[in-house]
Protein backbone atom coordinates (compact mmCIF):
# COMPACT_ATOMS: atom_id res chain seq x y z
CA UNK A 1 0.00 0.00 0.00
CA UNK A 2 1.18 3.52 -0.66
CA UNK A 3 2.14 5.00 2.65
CA UNK A 4 0.63 8.33 1.72
CA UNK A 5 -2.87 6.96 1.49
CA UNK A 6 -3.04 5.26 4.88
CA UNK A 7 -3.60 7.74 7.66
CA UNK A 8 -0.73 8.33 10.04
CA UNK A 9 -3.03 8.39 13.01
CA UNK A 10 -6.28 6.51 13.30
CA UNK A 11 -8.33 7.16 16.42
CA UNK A 12 -11.30 4.86 16.90
CA UNK A 13 -14.05 5.73 19.41
CA UNK A 14 -11.59 6.64 22.11
CA UNK A 15 -13.16 7.09 25.54
CA UNK A 16 -12.01 7.75 29.06
CA UNK A 17 -14.40 7.82 31.97
CA UNK A 18 -13.68 8.89 35.53
CA UNK A 19 -16.44 7.23 37.49
CA UNK A 20 -19.59 8.71 36.05
CA UNK A 21 -17.78 11.62 34.43
CA UNK A 22 -17.12 11.04 30.76
CA UNK A 23 -13.99 13.09 30.16
CA UNK A 24 -13.74 11.81 26.60
CA UNK A 25 -16.69 10.04 25.14
CA UNK A 26 -16.03 8.12 21.95
CA UNK A 27 -13.90 10.32 19.72
CA UNK A 28 -12.95 9.07 16.26
CA UNK A 29 -10.82 10.81 13.67
CA UNK A 30 -7.83 10.28 11.47
CA UNK A 31 -4.87 12.35 10.47
CA UNK A 32 -2.98 12.29 7.19
CA UNK A 33 0.76 12.66 6.86
CA UNK A 34 1.89 16.26 6.83
CA UNK A 35 -1.38 17.63 8.12
CA UNK A 36 -1.64 20.21 10.90
CA UNK A 37 -4.73 19.60 12.98
CA UNK A 38 -6.07 22.12 15.44
CA UNK A 39 -7.78 20.71 18.47
CA UNK A 40 -10.10 23.34 19.76
CA UNK A 41 -12.32 23.39 22.79
CA UNK A 42 -13.12 25.19 26.01
CA UNK A 43 -11.13 24.36 29.12
CA UNK A 44 -11.98 20.93 30.44
CA UNK A 45 -13.44 19.74 27.14
CA UNK A 46 -11.19 16.69 27.02
CA UNK A 47 -8.41 17.93 24.72
CA UNK A 48 -5.57 17.06 27.05
CA UNK A 49 -7.11 13.73 28.02
CA UNK A 50 -7.40 12.77 24.35
CA UNK A 51 -3.79 13.72 23.71
CA UNK A 52 -2.60 11.81 26.76
CA UNK A 53 -4.42 8.73 25.51
CA UNK A 54 -2.93 9.01 22.03
CA UNK A 55 0.57 9.32 23.50
CA UNK A 56 0.16 6.44 25.92
CA UNK A 57 0.26 8.57 29.06
CA UNK A 58 -3.25 7.49 29.92
CA UNK A 59 -4.99 4.21 29.15
CA UNK A 60 -8.35 4.63 27.44
CA UNK A 61 -11.49 3.13 28.93
CA UNK A 62 -12.35 1.91 25.45
CA UNK A 63 -11.34 2.51 21.87
CA UNK A 64 -7.95 2.54 20.21
CA UNK A 65 -5.33 4.82 18.70
CA UNK A 66 -3.13 3.51 15.91
CA UNK A 67 0.00 5.49 15.09
CA UNK A 68 1.87 4.65 11.94
CA UNK A 69 0.30 1.19 11.96
CA UNK A 70 1.11 0.43 15.61
CA UNK A 71 -1.53 0.30 18.31
CA UNK A 72 -0.52 2.40 21.31
CA UNK A 73 -1.80 -0.30 23.67
CA UNK A 74 -0.51 -3.40 21.89
CA UNK A 75 2.83 -2.13 20.55
CA UNK A 76 3.56 0.85 22.77
CA UNK A 77 7.28 0.99 21.99
CA UNK A 78 6.92 1.17 18.22
CA UNK A 79 3.97 3.55 18.45
CA UNK A 80 5.77 5.85 20.88
CA UNK A 81 8.85 5.89 18.67
CA UNK A 82 6.70 7.50 15.98
CA UNK A 83 5.42 10.34 18.12
CA UNK A 84 6.66 13.31 20.06
CA UNK A 85 4.62 14.91 22.80
CA UNK A 86 4.74 18.27 24.52
CA UNK A 87 2.36 18.13 27.48
CA UNK A 88 0.61 21.18 28.82
CA UNK A 89 3.32 21.50 31.45
CA UNK A 90 6.63 21.00 29.59
CA UNK A 91 8.47 18.06 31.23
CA UNK A 92 11.72 19.90 31.88
CA UNK A 93 14.44 19.19 34.41
CA UNK A 94 15.32 22.63 35.69
CA UNK A 95 18.72 21.60 37.03
CA UNK A 96 20.01 20.49 33.62
CA UNK A 97 21.40 22.61 30.83
CA UNK A 98 19.60 22.63 27.49
CA UNK A 99 22.30 20.44 25.93
CA UNK A 100 22.25 17.90 28.76
CA UNK A 101 18.48 17.74 28.68
CA UNK A 102 18.22 17.27 24.92
CA UNK A 103 20.97 14.68 25.07
CA UNK A 104 18.97 12.76 27.63
CA UNK A 105 15.78 13.09 25.60
CA UNK A 106 17.64 11.82 22.54
CA UNK A 107 18.86 8.76 24.40
CA UNK A 108 15.42 8.09 25.87
CA UNK A 109 14.12 8.04 22.33
CA UNK A 110 16.72 5.48 21.33
CA UNK A 111 18.71 7.64 18.95
CA UNK A 112 21.96 5.89 18.05
CA UNK A 113 24.94 7.21 20.03
CA UNK A 114 26.82 8.30 16.93
CA UNK A 115 23.99 10.53 15.73
CA UNK A 116 22.95 12.08 19.04
CA UNK A 117 25.05 15.20 18.62
CA UNK A 118 23.73 15.86 15.13
CA UNK A 119 20.17 15.31 16.32
CA UNK A 120 20.62 17.70 19.24
CA UNK A 121 22.24 20.38 17.07
CA UNK A 122 19.61 19.95 14.43
CA UNK A 123 16.65 20.36 16.72
CA UNK A 124 18.28 23.23 18.59
CA UNK A 125 18.68 25.01 15.30
CA UNK A 126 15.07 24.36 14.32
CA UNK A 127 13.78 25.66 17.62
CA UNK A 128 16.09 28.69 17.73
CA UNK A 129 18.05 27.44 20.72
CA UNK A 130 21.58 27.63 19.25
CA UNK A 131 22.74 30.21 21.78
CA UNK A 132 21.08 28.52 24.76
CA UNK A 133 22.88 25.17 24.80
CA UNK A 134 24.89 25.80 27.95
CA UNK A 135 22.22 27.66 29.92
CA UNK A 136 20.34 26.01 32.76
CA UNK A 137 16.76 25.32 31.81
CA UNK A 138 15.53 26.73 35.11
CA UNK A 139 17.05 30.11 34.22
CA UNK A 140 15.43 30.39 30.80
CA UNK A 141 12.36 32.52 30.13
CA UNK A 142 9.00 30.82 29.70
CA UNK A 143 9.19 31.22 25.93
CA UNK A 144 12.54 29.51 25.69
CA UNK A 145 11.45 26.77 28.06
CA UNK A 146 8.54 26.14 25.74
CA UNK A 147 10.97 25.86 22.84
CA UNK A 148 13.05 23.34 24.76
CA UNK A 149 9.82 21.41 25.32
CA UNK A 150 9.11 21.44 21.60
CA UNK A 151 12.73 20.52 20.82
CA UNK A 152 12.35 17.50 23.10
CA UNK A 153 9.25 16.43 21.18
CA UNK A 154 10.87 16.59 17.72
CA UNK A 155 14.39 15.40 18.54
CA UNK A 156 13.85 11.88 17.19
CA UNK A 157 12.17 13.25 14.09
CA UNK A 158 8.81 11.59 14.77
CA UNK A 159 6.12 11.41 12.12
CA UNK A 160 3.55 12.79 14.54
CA UNK A 161 4.02 15.68 16.94
CA UNK A 162 1.43 16.50 19.58
CA UNK A 163 1.56 19.88 21.25
CA UNK A 164 -0.79 20.57 24.15
CA UNK A 165 -1.47 24.30 24.45
CA UNK A 166 2.03 25.31 23.38
CA UNK A 167 1.42 29.08 23.59
CA UNK A 168 -0.16 29.35 27.02
CA UNK A 169 1.52 31.92 29.22
CA UNK A 170 3.71 33.44 26.53
CA UNK A 171 3.90 37.10 25.56
CA UNK A 172 2.59 38.14 22.13
CA UNK A 173 6.00 38.14 20.48
CA UNK A 174 6.83 34.69 21.83
CA UNK A 175 3.42 33.47 20.69
CA UNK A 176 4.18 34.64 17.15
CA UNK A 177 7.55 32.91 17.21
CA UNK A 178 6.10 29.64 18.48
CA UNK A 179 3.35 29.77 15.84
CA UNK A 180 5.97 30.32 13.18
CA UNK A 181 7.83 27.29 14.54
CA UNK A 182 4.67 25.18 14.44
CA UNK A 183 4.05 26.18 10.83
CA UNK A 184 7.57 25.10 9.98
CA UNK A 185 7.03 21.81 11.78
CA UNK A 186 3.94 21.26 9.66
CA UNK A 187 6.12 21.07 6.57
CA UNK A 188 7.89 17.92 7.69
CA UNK A 189 5.68 16.40 10.40
CA UNK A 190 2.04 15.82 11.12
CA UNK A 191 1.09 18.04 14.00
CA UNK A 192 -1.81 18.01 16.42
CA UNK A 193 -2.11 21.25 18.28
CA UNK A 194 -4.53 21.77 21.11
CA UNK A 195 -5.59 25.22 22.15
CA UNK A 196 -8.50 27.27 23.32
CA UNK A 197 -7.26 30.31 21.43
CA UNK A 198 -9.16 30.53 18.17
CA UNK A 199 -6.93 32.72 15.99
CA UNK A 200 -4.12 30.33 16.72
CA UNK A 201 -5.93 27.62 14.81
CA UNK A 202 -6.58 29.97 11.90
CA UNK A 203 -2.94 30.98 11.89
CA UNK A 204 -1.40 27.54 11.94
CA UNK A 205 -3.73 24.69 11.03
CA UNK A 206 -5.02 22.93 7.91
CA UNK A 207 -7.91 21.32 9.65
CA UNK A 208 -9.84 22.06 12.80
CA UNK A 209 -11.66 19.87 15.25
CA UNK A 210 -13.83 21.28 17.96
CA UNK A 211 -14.31 19.15 21.00
CA UNK A 212 -16.82 19.86 23.71
CA UNK A 213 -17.75 17.87 26.78
CA UNK A 214 -15.73 14.93 25.54
CA UNK A 215 -17.37 14.77 22.13
CA UNK A 216 -16.30 15.90 18.70
CA UNK A 217 -18.74 18.59 17.53
CA UNK A 218 -16.94 19.85 14.44
CA UNK A 219 -14.33 18.45 12.12
CA UNK A 220 -13.50 20.25 8.89
CA UNK A 221 -10.86 22.15 6.97
CA UNK A 222 -9.99 25.73 7.80
CA UNK A 223 -11.42 26.88 4.43
CA UNK A 224 -14.81 25.39 5.17
CA UNK A 225 -14.67 26.87 8.60
CA UNK A 226 -13.94 30.30 7.16
CA UNK A 227 -16.80 29.92 4.72
CA UNK A 228 -19.09 29.16 7.57
CA UNK A 229 -17.92 32.36 9.17
CA UNK A 230 -18.58 34.56 6.13
CA UNK A 231 -22.07 33.39 5.30
CA UNK A 232 -23.96 35.86 7.34
CA UNK A 233 -25.74 39.13 7.30
CA UNK A 234 -25.87 42.85 6.65
CA UNK A 235 -27.23 45.33 9.11
CA UNK A 236 -28.93 48.24 7.31
CA UNK A 237 -30.58 51.40 8.58
CA UNK A 238 -32.97 53.33 6.37
CA UNK A 239 -34.65 56.73 6.82
CA UNK A 240 -37.65 55.34 4.91
CA UNK A 241 -37.52 51.55 5.09
CA UNK A 242 -38.95 49.72 2.07
CA UNK A 243 -41.44 46.85 2.50
CA UNK A 244 -39.87 43.51 3.34
CA UNK A 245 -41.11 41.88 0.14
CA UNK A 246 -39.16 44.41 -1.98
CA UNK A 247 -35.88 43.53 -0.27
CA UNK A 248 -36.60 39.82 -0.50
CA UNK A 249 -37.01 40.16 -4.26
CA UNK A 250 -33.37 41.20 -4.63
CA UNK A 251 -31.04 38.47 -5.88
CA UNK A 252 -29.35 36.45 -3.11
CA UNK A 253 -31.42 37.74 -0.20
CA UNK A 254 -32.67 34.88 1.94
CA UNK A 255 -34.35 36.52 4.84
CA UNK A 256 -35.14 39.92 6.23
CA UNK A 257 -35.47 40.67 9.91
CA UNK A 258 -36.88 43.90 11.34
CA UNK A 259 -34.72 44.89 14.26
CA UNK A 260 -36.53 48.18 14.93
CA UNK A 261 -38.45 50.79 12.93
CA UNK A 262 -35.47 51.83 10.82
CA UNK A 263 -33.13 48.83 11.06
CA UNK A 264 -33.25 45.66 8.98
CA UNK A 265 -30.97 42.65 9.16
CA UNK A 266 -30.58 40.88 5.82
CA UNK A 267 -29.33 37.30 5.56
CA UNK A 268 -27.88 36.29 2.23
CA UNK A 269 -26.00 33.52 0.45
CA UNK A 270 -22.24 33.78 0.56
CA UNK A 271 -21.78 33.63 -3.20
CA UNK A 272 -24.44 36.26 -3.99
CA UNK A 273 -23.61 39.35 -2.02
CA UNK A 274 -26.56 41.77 -2.50
CA UNK A 275 -24.80 44.80 -1.02
CA UNK A 276 -24.31 46.62 -4.29
CA UNK A 277 -27.85 45.93 -5.48
CA UNK A 278 -29.21 47.17 -2.18
CA UNK A 279 -27.26 50.43 -2.33
CA UNK A 280 -28.31 51.03 -5.93
CA UNK A 281 -31.95 50.31 -5.11
CA UNK A 282 -31.82 52.61 -2.11
CA UNK A 283 -30.56 55.47 -4.26
CA UNK A 284 -33.05 54.98 -7.07
CA UNK A 285 -36.04 54.30 -4.81
CA UNK A 286 -35.11 56.91 -2.20
CA UNK A 287 -35.06 54.61 0.88
CA UNK A 288 -32.56 56.86 2.56
CA UNK A 289 -29.91 54.31 3.47
CA UNK A 290 -27.63 55.88 6.08
CA UNK A 291 -25.88 52.95 7.69
CA UNK A 292 -24.58 49.63 6.37
CA UNK A 293 -22.64 47.15 8.51
CA UNK A 294 -21.55 43.75 7.29
CA UNK A 295 -22.09 41.27 10.10
CA UNK A 296 -19.49 38.60 9.95
CA UNK A 297 -19.71 35.63 12.23
CA UNK A 298 -16.39 35.43 13.99
CA UNK A 299 -14.59 32.25 14.77
CA UNK A 300 -15.58 32.93 18.36
CA UNK A 301 -19.22 32.88 17.42
CA UNK A 302 -18.89 29.68 15.44
CA UNK A 303 -17.11 28.23 18.41
CA UNK A 304 -19.68 29.41 20.94
CA UNK A 305 -22.45 28.34 18.60
CA UNK A 306 -21.02 24.83 18.40
CA UNK A 307 -19.97 24.37 21.97
CA UNK A 308 -22.96 25.90 23.73
CA UNK A 309 -25.50 24.00 21.70
CA UNK A 310 -27.89 21.54 23.30
CA UNK A 311 -26.43 18.05 23.24
CA UNK A 312 -27.44 15.89 20.28
CA UNK A 313 -28.54 18.87 18.23
CA UNK A 314 -25.47 18.63 16.10
CA UNK A 315 -26.14 18.94 12.42
CA UNK A 316 -22.70 20.51 12.16
CA UNK A 317 -20.89 17.25 12.68
CA UNK A 318 -19.27 16.11 9.51
CA UNK A 319 -19.10 12.40 8.91
CA UNK B 1 20.84 0.06 27.56
CA UNK B 2 17.79 2.19 28.36
CA UNK B 3 18.11 1.17 32.00
CA UNK B 4 21.70 2.40 32.06
CA UNK B 5 20.70 5.70 30.47
CA UNK B 6 18.10 6.25 33.19
CA UNK B 7 20.47 5.09 35.93
CA UNK B 8 23.22 7.39 34.70
CA UNK B 9 20.86 10.32 34.62
CA UNK B 10 19.64 9.55 38.14
CA UNK B 11 23.16 9.30 39.48
CA UNK B 12 24.25 12.49 37.77
CA UNK B 13 21.28 14.47 39.03
CA UNK B 14 22.02 13.25 42.54
CA UNK B 15 25.51 14.67 42.36
CA UNK B 16 24.19 17.87 40.80
CA UNK B 17 22.32 18.60 44.01
CA UNK B 18 24.20 19.39 47.18
CA UNK B 19 22.12 16.78 49.04
CA UNK B 20 24.20 13.83 47.84
CA UNK B 21 27.48 15.49 48.75
CA UNK B 22 26.16 16.56 52.13
CA UNK B 23 24.93 13.05 52.88
CA UNK B 24 28.21 11.46 51.85
CA UNK B 25 30.14 13.91 54.00
CA UNK B 26 27.96 13.58 57.09
CA UNK B 27 27.79 9.79 56.96
CA UNK B 28 31.52 9.54 56.48
CA UNK B 29 32.19 11.92 59.35
CA UNK B 30 29.92 10.15 61.81
CA UNK B 31 31.08 6.66 60.87
CA UNK B 32 34.68 7.83 60.94
CA UNK B 33 34.16 9.02 64.49
CA UNK B 34 32.50 5.75 65.48
CA UNK B 35 35.28 3.78 63.83
CA UNK B 36 38.02 5.67 65.60
CA UNK B 37 36.43 5.40 69.02
CA UNK B 38 35.95 1.68 68.43
CA UNK B 39 39.61 1.30 67.48
CA UNK B 40 40.51 3.27 70.59
CA UNK B 41 38.49 0.94 72.80
CA UNK B 42 40.10 -2.06 71.19
CA UNK B 43 43.57 -0.72 71.84
CA UNK B 44 42.67 -0.02 75.47
CA UNK B 45 41.39 -3.53 76.12
CA UNK B 46 43.75 -5.34 73.80
CA UNK B 47 45.83 -6.78 76.62
CA UNK B 48 42.84 -8.10 78.54
CA UNK B 49 41.17 -9.48 75.42
CA UNK B 50 44.33 -11.36 74.50
CA UNK B 51 44.15 -13.29 77.78
CA UNK B 52 40.77 -14.82 76.91
CA UNK B 53 40.38 -18.21 75.35
CA UNK B 54 39.20 -17.96 71.77
CA UNK B 55 39.84 -14.20 71.87
CA UNK B 56 37.86 -12.02 69.41
CA UNK B 57 40.01 -10.35 66.77
CA UNK B 58 39.91 -6.76 65.57
CA UNK B 59 37.43 -7.65 62.85
CA UNK B 60 34.89 -8.80 65.43
CA UNK B 61 35.50 -5.99 67.85
CA UNK B 62 35.82 -3.09 65.42
CA UNK B 63 34.43 -3.97 61.99
CA UNK B 64 31.21 -5.78 62.88
CA UNK B 65 29.96 -2.99 65.17
CA UNK B 66 31.00 -0.41 62.59
CA UNK B 67 28.92 -2.03 59.87
CA UNK B 68 26.03 -2.48 62.31
CA UNK B 69 26.17 1.21 63.16
CA UNK B 70 26.43 2.08 59.48
CA UNK B 71 23.20 0.18 58.88
CA UNK B 72 21.42 2.29 61.49
CA UNK B 73 22.84 5.59 60.23
CA UNK B 74 21.86 4.69 56.69
CA UNK B 75 18.39 3.76 57.85
CA UNK B 76 18.03 7.46 58.57
CA UNK B 77 19.71 8.56 55.37
CA UNK B 78 18.30 6.30 52.65
CA UNK B 79 14.77 7.78 52.87
CA UNK B 80 16.27 11.18 52.09
CA UNK B 81 17.88 9.77 48.97
CA UNK B 82 14.96 7.74 47.69
CA UNK B 83 12.24 10.29 48.44
CA UNK B 84 12.63 12.24 45.24
CA UNK B 85 13.10 9.32 42.83
CA UNK B 86 9.58 9.29 41.43
CA UNK B 87 7.64 11.71 43.58
CA UNK B 88 9.69 14.65 42.37
CA UNK B 89 9.06 13.74 38.74
CA UNK B 90 5.40 13.44 39.58
CA UNK B 91 5.45 16.80 41.30
CA UNK B 92 7.32 18.58 38.49
CA UNK B 93 5.17 16.77 35.94
CA UNK B 94 8.16 15.40 34.10
CA UNK B 95 6.88 11.81 34.02
CA UNK B 96 5.25 12.34 30.58
CA UNK B 97 8.77 12.64 29.14
CA UNK B 98 9.40 9.06 30.21
CA UNK B 99 5.90 7.80 29.48
CA UNK B 100 5.92 9.21 25.93
CA UNK B 101 9.32 7.78 25.11
CA UNK B 102 9.63 4.23 23.82
CA UNK B 103 10.50 2.76 27.24
CA UNK B 104 8.59 0.29 29.36
CA UNK B 105 7.57 0.90 32.95
CA UNK B 106 9.94 -1.84 34.12
CA UNK B 107 12.83 -0.06 32.43
CA UNK B 108 11.91 3.19 34.15
CA UNK B 109 11.73 1.56 37.59
CA UNK B 110 14.85 -0.56 37.12
CA UNK B 111 16.78 2.42 35.75
CA UNK B 112 15.93 4.54 38.73
CA UNK B 113 16.67 1.68 41.09
CA UNK B 114 20.03 1.06 39.53
CA UNK B 115 20.81 4.77 39.80
CA UNK B 116 20.17 4.91 43.53
CA UNK B 117 21.91 1.59 44.03
CA UNK B 118 25.09 2.85 42.37
CA UNK B 119 25.09 5.82 44.69
CA UNK B 120 24.72 3.59 47.73
CA UNK B 121 27.50 1.34 46.43
CA UNK B 122 29.78 4.35 46.34
CA UNK B 123 28.83 4.93 49.95
CA UNK B 124 29.54 1.31 50.92
CA UNK B 125 32.88 1.58 49.18
CA UNK B 126 33.77 4.68 51.19
CA UNK B 127 32.71 2.93 54.40
CA UNK B 128 34.75 -0.17 53.47
CA UNK B 129 37.86 1.99 53.23
CA UNK B 130 37.83 2.48 57.00
CA UNK B 131 38.24 -1.18 58.03
CA UNK B 132 40.55 -1.75 55.08
CA UNK B 133 42.85 0.95 56.44
CA UNK B 134 43.50 -1.39 59.38
CA UNK B 135 45.40 -3.62 56.99
CA UNK B 136 48.19 -1.07 57.17
CA UNK B 137 49.02 -2.15 60.70
CA UNK B 138 47.42 -5.54 61.23
CA UNK B 139 45.49 -8.47 59.91
CA UNK B 140 41.78 -8.63 59.11
CA UNK B 141 39.41 -11.52 58.75
CA UNK B 142 38.71 -10.74 55.11
CA UNK B 143 35.95 -13.33 54.82
CA UNK B 144 34.07 -11.81 57.72
CA UNK B 145 34.54 -8.31 56.36
CA UNK B 146 33.26 -9.43 52.95
CA UNK B 147 30.18 -11.06 54.48
CA UNK B 148 29.52 -7.91 56.49
CA UNK B 149 29.83 -5.67 53.47
CA UNK B 150 27.59 -7.98 51.48
CA UNK B 151 25.02 -7.80 54.26
CA UNK B 152 25.19 -4.02 54.38
CA UNK B 153 24.86 -3.79 50.60
CA UNK B 154 21.89 -6.14 50.49
CA UNK B 155 20.23 -4.24 53.27
CA UNK B 156 20.75 -0.91 51.53
CA UNK B 157 19.40 -2.45 48.33
CA UNK B 158 16.27 -3.48 50.27
CA UNK B 159 15.99 -0.04 51.84
CA UNK B 160 16.11 1.63 48.45
CA UNK B 161 13.61 -0.81 46.91
CA UNK B 162 11.04 0.06 49.54
CA UNK B 163 11.98 3.75 49.28
CA UNK B 164 11.50 3.68 45.53
CA UNK B 165 8.08 2.07 45.90
CA UNK B 166 6.92 4.58 48.51
CA UNK B 167 8.25 7.42 46.36
CA UNK B 168 6.03 6.20 43.54
CA UNK B 169 2.95 6.50 45.76
CA UNK B 170 3.01 10.22 46.36
CA UNK B 171 3.87 13.53 44.76
CA UNK B 172 5.39 14.96 47.94
CA UNK B 173 9.02 13.99 48.50
CA UNK B 174 8.81 14.75 52.23
CA UNK B 175 5.82 12.48 52.66
CA UNK B 176 7.73 9.76 50.85
CA UNK B 177 10.74 10.32 53.11
CA UNK B 178 8.85 10.13 56.39
CA UNK B 179 6.82 7.12 55.27
CA UNK B 180 9.91 5.28 54.10
CA UNK B 181 11.64 6.06 57.35
CA UNK B 182 8.67 4.74 59.32
CA UNK B 183 8.51 1.58 57.26
CA UNK B 184 12.24 0.93 57.59
CA UNK B 185 12.26 1.53 61.32
CA UNK B 186 9.29 -0.76 61.77
CA UNK B 187 10.99 -3.50 59.77
CA UNK B 188 14.09 -3.00 61.86
CA UNK B 189 12.40 -3.32 65.25
CA UNK B 190 9.86 -5.92 64.24
CA UNK B 191 11.70 -8.57 66.27
CA UNK B 192 11.02 -6.67 69.52
CA UNK B 193 7.51 -7.98 69.39
CA UNK B 194 8.81 -11.51 69.14
CA UNK B 195 10.63 -11.72 72.47
CA UNK B 196 8.17 -14.37 73.50
CA UNK B 197 8.53 -16.34 70.27
CA UNK B 198 11.99 -15.87 68.81
CA UNK B 199 11.14 -18.05 65.82
CA UNK B 200 7.85 -16.32 65.06
CA UNK B 201 6.81 -14.72 61.78
CA UNK B 202 7.52 -11.19 62.99
CA UNK B 203 11.02 -12.12 64.00
CA UNK B 204 11.57 -13.70 60.64
CA UNK B 205 10.38 -10.58 58.84
CA UNK B 206 12.68 -8.30 60.81
CA UNK B 207 15.60 -7.13 58.74
CA UNK B 208 17.94 -7.06 61.69
CA UNK B 209 17.44 -10.78 62.12
CA UNK B 210 18.87 -11.39 58.66
CA UNK B 211 21.62 -8.83 58.79
CA UNK B 212 23.20 -9.93 62.06
CA UNK B 213 24.37 -13.37 60.88
CA UNK B 214 26.08 -11.74 57.92
CA UNK B 215 27.79 -9.23 60.19
CA UNK B 216 29.04 -12.13 62.29
CA UNK B 217 30.43 -13.64 59.12
CA UNK B 218 27.77 -16.32 58.70
CA UNK B 219 26.70 -16.60 55.09
CA UNK B 220 23.29 -18.23 55.10
CA UNK B 221 21.53 -18.51 51.76
CA UNK B 222 18.14 -18.11 53.48
CA UNK B 223 19.16 -14.61 54.57
CA UNK B 224 20.33 -13.74 51.07
CA UNK B 225 17.05 -15.06 49.66
CA UNK B 226 15.13 -12.92 52.15
CA UNK B 227 16.82 -9.75 50.90
CA UNK B 228 16.49 -10.66 47.23
CA UNK B 229 12.81 -11.50 47.59
CA UNK B 230 12.25 -8.29 49.49
CA UNK B 231 13.87 -6.24 46.72
CA UNK B 232 12.04 -8.09 43.96
CA UNK B 233 8.70 -7.69 45.69
CA UNK B 234 8.95 -3.91 46.10
CA UNK B 235 10.31 -3.34 42.60
CA UNK B 236 7.34 -5.21 41.16
CA UNK B 237 5.02 -3.15 43.33
CA UNK B 238 6.63 0.05 42.05
CA UNK B 239 6.20 -1.05 38.43
CA UNK B 240 2.56 -1.90 39.10
CA UNK B 241 2.05 1.46 40.76
CA UNK B 242 3.46 3.39 37.80
CA UNK B 243 1.35 1.33 35.44
CA UNK B 244 -1.70 2.17 37.51
CA UNK B 245 -1.09 5.86 36.77
CA UNK B 246 -2.28 5.27 33.25
CA UNK B 247 -5.09 2.91 34.04
CA UNK B 248 -8.62 3.44 35.17
CA UNK B 249 -8.81 4.91 38.67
Amino acid sequence: MDQHTIPLLQVESLARHYGTIKAVNGISFSLKRGEVLGFLGPNGAGKSTTMKMITGNLAPTSGSAIIDGFDILDDPKQAKAALGFLPEQPPLYKELTVDEYLNYAARLNRIAKSTINTAVDNCKQRCGLEQMGRRLIGNLSKGYQQRVGIAQAIIHNPALVLLDEPTVGLDPIQIREIRQLIRELGQSHSVILSTHILPEVQATCDRVQIINQGELVFNDTIENMSERMQTTALLLRFKRPPPTSTILSLAGVQDVESVDKQTRRIHFLAEQDPTEALVNASVSEGWGLFELTPERMSLEEVFVDLTCREPHHDEAVQP
Amino acid sequence: MMILTLAGRELRSMFLSPLAWAILAVVQLILGFMFLSQVDTFLQWQAQIAMLDNAPGITEVVVAPLLGNAAIVLLLVVPLLTMRLISEERRNQTLPLLFSAPISMSEIVLGKYLGILSFLLIMVLLIALMPLSLLLGGNLDIGMLAAGLLGLTLMLASFSAIGLYISSLTSHPTVAAITTFGALLLLWILNWASNSAPDGVLAYLSMLQHLQPLLRGVFNSADIAYFLLFIFCFLVLAIRRLDADRLQP
